[in-house]
Order: C-alpha cells, then structure tokens, then sequence
C-alpha cells in the first residue's frame, strides 16, 4: 500500500470520470461539423411545414375561400405583414404590450413568491398539508377565467382584478409542482445533512430547496404559460387595455389583421417569457446537465 | 499517539416497531463497545437490525430498549461528532464535491477560506484532487462514496459509521476502496463502525468483527482478527486469513440457512458433512 495518500489518486478503474480536456480537440470538432449539419437538416424539415402553412393560409385568405371554413374575413398573413409595419412601432401598441406584461410579471411574481414557501412548507409538514391542502384541492379544478366576474366586484380596480386571475391562474401549478419537488427528495439526503449538524432552517435551505428547484422551474413555467392564457381572457372581458384587449377590441372595430397582429404578439411574448426562465432556470441549477 | 476519544458503547439494545401485524422484535439485547481508535465490523445476514444499530448510534432512531452511548454520553439525536457514511450515494447532486466535503463545516459556521484548507487535506488523502469542482453526477461509484466517506470526516467526528458503503461497487472498486478507507483510519486513529454482509471486507477492515443472528438480531459470536497491519490484497490468502474466513463463514451459515427456513437448513446441513469444510466456505 503506497504510503503517501496522493498515490491513491490516479486509481485504474475508477477514472471513469478524469478531466480529458487534450481529447476533446479533434474528436469533438468533427462532433460539432456533424451536430450543426444534423441542426441544419432539422431546421429545414421544420421550415417546411411553416412555408406550408402560411402558404395555404395566403391562397386560400386571397380566394375568398368558403367550403364550410369561410376565409373571406380572415387577413392573408400579405395583408397582416403589411398592417404589423404601421402598428407594432406605435406607442399604443407597445402601451397595450408592456400593459399585458406588467400584468403577467406582478400577478407570476406574487403567485412565486407565495406558492413556492407554501410548497415547501406543505411539501415538509404533514399538519400544513392537512390544514392547506384540502382548501387549495377545493379551489384548484376552477379554472382563472371562472374568477373574473367575482374578481371585478372583489377589487377596486380592473387592473388589480386582472392582475389577481394572473395570480390565480400562476399559483396552482407552482405550488403543486414545489409540493411534488419536496416530496420526490431522497430521504437519505435529510439524514445525511442533520447527521452533518444541519439544523431545521439549513435542510430547508440546503435541502428541501435545492432540492425541489428542477420540480419548482416546471411549475414556474406552467404558471407562466396559464398567466399569459389569464390575463389575455380577462383583458379581453373586462380590460380596457393590454394586448388581449387590443385583439378583441380590433375585432369590434373590423381590423381583422390587427387580431392575427395581436395573437402574433401575445405568442412571442409566451415564448420569450418561457425562454427566459428556462435560461433562469439553468442558471440557478448548474448541476443539471444541458440537454 | 494513542486515541482517547470516540468509545462507542451499546448497552443491552434492543428495537422493536409497530406494525400491523403486530409488535416486531427487529434487534434483542445487543451489547457490543468500539474501543477509541478501534475498526470494528457487524457483520450478518440482510435483515439481522445490523443497520439498526448504526442507525442508533447515528442518532436516527432511539432504542426502545437499552442504551447506546458514544463517550459516556447518552445519543439522543443525529450529529456532526459522529461521522456517518451511508450504503446508497447520499451526496447532494447540487453541491459540488468540495461543496458536499464543506457542509458539515458549513452547518458549523466555519468561514468559507478555512473550510477549503480544511477539505483539502482530505480530498487529497481520498485521491479526490482534481475532482473539486465536479458535481456528483459526473463522478463515478467508488468516487461517489469516498466524497461520501471524507464529507462524513469533514468535521473532525468522534466516531465514523458506514453501513455497508461498498455494497454497490464492483469487486475491483471495492477492494480499492477497502485500502482508502483502511489508509485513511490509519491517518486519523478514528473509531470506526462498519455494518457488512461481505466476510472477507469484514477481515480485512477490522480489528473485531461482531457476528449477529437473524432476526431479532443479537450478538451470536465476537471475533479478533490479529492480522498483523498494514494489510493488503496478497494477506487475504494466507493461512491465517482462511482460518478466519471459515470460521466466519461457518458462523454466517448457520444464521443465513435459518433466516431462510428450517426445512432447507435440515437439507443443506446433510451436505455439510459430504463436502467438508473447505468447499463449503466457496459454496458461500
């Protein structure tokens, strides 16, 4: 046996794992060629179906189409590219979009702040659970949208009323997907951080945390999703601004291209709110592997 | 120098649980001490309560009979003054390896500069350097439980507990690992509990080794191991060494072959006498 502990390092058998930074040189440039040739080809496939689509949609909008689906009032995406350059600029546009926004992130950040404590909490306690639970499986299965006429008598504004079925809509999945995150955590991992001295507060942060984090990104990001369903049906109901209103009101008002205008944008801003906290989402966990 | 601290003692210990069938006796008055310094094994058949008693000096579960003391004071709850490793990777996947190393002296309030000198030495006494800044993912078995194995010495415990942490390696890796954990007892003369099912690990690990009867587990032999140290893979071949081995074996046997029922134990036992003892301990 080597006496000096350093001889143990480079161990046969068990260097599955070494650092081979020198290999990754040439190997991993072919690898690379052949992943972005493999990206390309699947961008193309994709693009295809896209062309398609809009394609079908231009011919079938410009012929007036009617065989039961009646195309004669809906804008040919010519008409509505025409129509995006005189709007998307216009500060009234941008005022309904960053209004929408405003509305998402205040009602996603309370619901956040709110459901991923009680996730925990619920997650770790059983009387928390028993005392919680059964109010929030009462409320759950009715949908955000459900609570607008009952949201508008509750608040004084429409603003905060909207901003409350955001709330709504966000909260439930968050606070089911932080529950779950708690409950899937190794049990081993408790044990091994109070036999290491952790105290209550240092397994919630240490532990049940970190822990439940991939869990509670999956819900931030359903919540996201039904936020942005939420406040787009209650603007559309009871607003008088915001993106979801700008769509409907151009349906009142005969600016059919402003509606695909405004569906175009409240996609995109989905998107981007997804994007976004799936990039936050790898930032907090490094440990994850990317995919 | 010669230990002083971390004398392990189980008093007349036994557990039993309620289920629904019933009160269950799964441990019956074990009596058993681990010296300051010394490496002692409890070796037996799965499910004979040996990481019952580990749990009980860890502080996870309290006996419902009996006392388990670690220098002279009573265990009532887990802490960092007894080190424990467990059998599945317990690392935390979001920390990295020195972050795991780090926790306990975290958890104590130690500064961040202090703790990196202090986890140094012991990653590098575990051949860890290198690995630092890997997450446990990326680590392989043996590696995973030898950060496992200096997390749980990270902050200076008394006593070290490991139940069966070898049980998932393969062979190869696990005889490795017998040596790292060997070498670095040896560095620090701590007391060292080790739960097994593995004879030939327990010989060679230990400096007693505690055999326990099926369920309800109780004391069935104890057993020196004078095998001069350091020991080393050529000593599990020697004389000495297979003395041992049968001894042991003969011992498992018995508690094995009536953990699985007495009808099989009267069949086998008639093939005891046609082979002899040497085949037999192979068979095993």
């Amino acid at each position: 046996m080597p006496a000096d502990p350093h001889d143990l390092a480079p161990i046969a058998g068990d260097s599955m794992a070494a650092p081979t930074r020198r290999r990754q040189t040439a190997g991993a440039r072919r690898r690379r060629a052949l992943r972005l040739r493999e990206r390309l080809r699947t961008a193309a496939l994709g693009a295809v179906s896209i062309i398609a689509f809009l394609g079908l949609w231009q011919a079938a909008s410009s012929t007036h189409l009617d065989l039961f689906l009646r195309f004669d009032n809906i804008p040919a995406p010519s008409q509505v590219a025409v129509r995006a350059v005189a709007v998307v600029g216009s500060q009234s546009f941008l005022n309904d979009v960053l209004t929408s926004c405003d509305r998402v992130f205040l009602g996603f950040a309370i619901a956040a702040l709110l459901a991923v404590p009680t996730g925990l909490v619920i997650g770790r306690y059983r009387i928390a659970h028993d005392l919680i639970f059964p109010l929030t499986e009462l409320l759950r299965p009715v949908p955000a949208i459900a609570w607008v006429p009952i949201s508008i008598m509750l608040w004084p504004t429409d603003w905060q009323s909207i901003v409350f079925i955001t709330f709504l809509g966000a909260y439930f999945p968050i606070l089911l997907n932080t529950l779950h995150g708690v409950r899937r955590i190794d049990p081993v991992l408790v044990l091994a951080a109070r036999s290491l001295g952790a105290s209550e507060g240092a397994i919630f942060r240490e532990v049940y945390l970190p822990g439940a984090l991939p869990a509670i990104f999956t819900g931030l990001a359903v919540g996201m999703g039904v936020g942005w369903v939420s406040v787009i049906a209650a603007e559309m109901i009871s607003g008088q601004s915001g993106i979801g209103y700008f769509t409907w009101e151009a349906y009142s008002l005969i600016r059919y291209s402003d509606i695909v205008l405004g569906m175009v944008a409240i996609g995109l801003l989905g998107l981007v709110s997804s994007t976004a906290i799936r990039g936050l989402g790898r930032l907090a966990m490094p440990w994850i592997p990317a995919p | 120098m010669i230990p002083t601290k971390g004398l392990i003692e189980i008093d007349h210990f036994g557990l039993e649980y309620i289920s629904d069938g019933g009160a269950t006796q799964a441990v019956a008055d074990v009596s058993l001490s681990v010296r300051p310094g010394e490496f002692v094994s409890i070796l037996g058949p799965s499910g004979c309560g040996k990481s019952t008693l580990l749990n009980a000096v860890a502080g996870f579960l309290k006996p419902t009979q009996g006392r388990v003391r670690v220098d002279g004071e009573e265990i009532r709850a887990p802490g960092a003054d007894r080190g424990m490793v467990f059998q599945q990777y317990s690392l935390f996947p979001w920390k990295t390896v020195r972050q795991n190393v780090e926790f306990g002296l975290k958890m104590k309030g130690i500064g961040a500069d202090q703790r990196e000198r202090m986890a140094r030495t012991l990653l590098a006494l575990a051949g860890l350097i290198g690995f630092e800044d890997h997450y446990p993912d990326r680590l392989s078995g043996g590696m995973k439980q030898r950060v496992g194995i200096v997390r749980a010495l990270a902050t200076g415990p008394k006593v070290l507990l490991l139940d069966e942490p070898f049980g998932a390696l393969d062979a190869q890796t696990r005889v490795i690992m017998q040596q790292i954990l060997t070498n670095i007892w040896q560095r620090l003369r701590i007391s060292v509990l080790f739960v097994t099912h593995d004879i030939d690990e327990a010989i060679f690990l230990s400096d007693r080794v505690y055999v326990m009867t099926a369920r309800p587990g109780r004391v069935k032999a104890e057993v020196a191991i004078p095998l001069p140290r350091p020991r080393d893979p050529e000593s599990m071949i020697g004389a000495e060494f297979l003395a041992l081995r049968r001894e042991l074996a003969g011992l498992i046997r018995e508690e094995s072959l009536h953990a699985m029922g007495g009808e099989l134990a009267g069949g086998m036992s008639g093939i005891d006498v046609m082979l002899g003892d040497g085949s037999l301990v192979e068979m095993l």
